[in-house]
């Protein structure tokens, strides 16, 4: 369990690429800087994807996790 | 980012369902990443933008196609099928099964409809231009494409794709 306390949560479970990462950009402009999005996702390949978008779009991946099939990313709004 | 976005050229020029997935994919996750986006669709890709989509895939020419069932148990649908060509390419409906087919699995799999894909792509800022000669030539008009489409010739197209740092012509 992580001690970072999201501002909003995005489930994405199910959704295969590029859906968690549309769906998490468009989560993320409608949030404020500062604030942390939890995503939620089933898609193996999304890490790799989370960890390129955070870089190339400027937000912080503060964490990322796996629990079976269930991948978890708390992201930082820069 | 206050740096310059990072610029997108694609060409689009596949009208089959295989060949509609990459463009709108590519297209969609770049824009995602902050990045300006340009799709030049041109010849049978000029159909992707067609207010429904009707691109087929036709395995009788694509012999490196997986053939698989969408229902079933996994190992069921792990089978290859291996359909000799004379079948493929010979029977009435066979590329609408094949379709209906890879749909199918594309859905199981949580893979967005090629029109879902489009529409995100326009909401996401990415630009569509279509290719004005060849809707002369297969006799398309505006009004057979969705909305919020631009229309010009190569020049349009290699003015914006010259300084764009990735140009692809799928």
């Amino acid at each position: 369990m992580s001690t970072i306390t999201e501002t909003e949560v995005l489930d994405c479970k199910g959704m295969n690429c590029p859906l968690p990462i549309l769906k998490t950009k468009k989560q993320i402009d409608k949030m404020q800087s500062g604030e942390i999005l939890k995503m939620i996702s089933t898609d193996p390949g999304s890490t790799n994807d989370v960890i390129a978008w955070a870089k190339k779009t400027g937000n912080t991946l503060m964490e990322n996790s796996q629990d079976g099939n269930i991948y978890t990313f708390y992201i930082q709004k820069s | 980012m206050s740096e310059t976005p990072k610029k997108v050229a694609l060409i689009a020029s596949q009208g089959t369902l295989d060949w509609a997935y990459p463009p709108f994919i590519l297209a969609s996750a770049a824009a995602a990443m902050d990045m300006e986006v340009v799709v030049f669709f041109t010849f049978y890709g000029l159909t992707l933008l067609n207010k429904k989509v009707e691109a087929k895939i036709a395995p009788a020419t694509n012999p490196a196609m997986p053939m698989k069932m969408p229902f079933g148990t996994d190992q069921f649908q792990n089978i290859n099928w291996s359909i000799p060509r004379f079948i493929s390419g010979n029977t009435p409906g066979f590329n609408t099964m094949a379709t209906s087919m890879m749909k199918k699995t594309f859905k199981n799999k949580g893979v967005a409809t090629v029109e879902e894909l489009r529409e995100l792509c326009q909401e996401v800022g990415v630009k569509f231009i279509a290719c004005q000669m060849t809707m002369d030539v297969f006799g398309f008009t505006k009004d057979d494409f969705i909305d919020g489409v631009d229309f010009g010739g190569a020049a349009m197209f290699l003015e914006y794709a010259s300084d764009a740092d990735i140009q692809l012509f799928i």
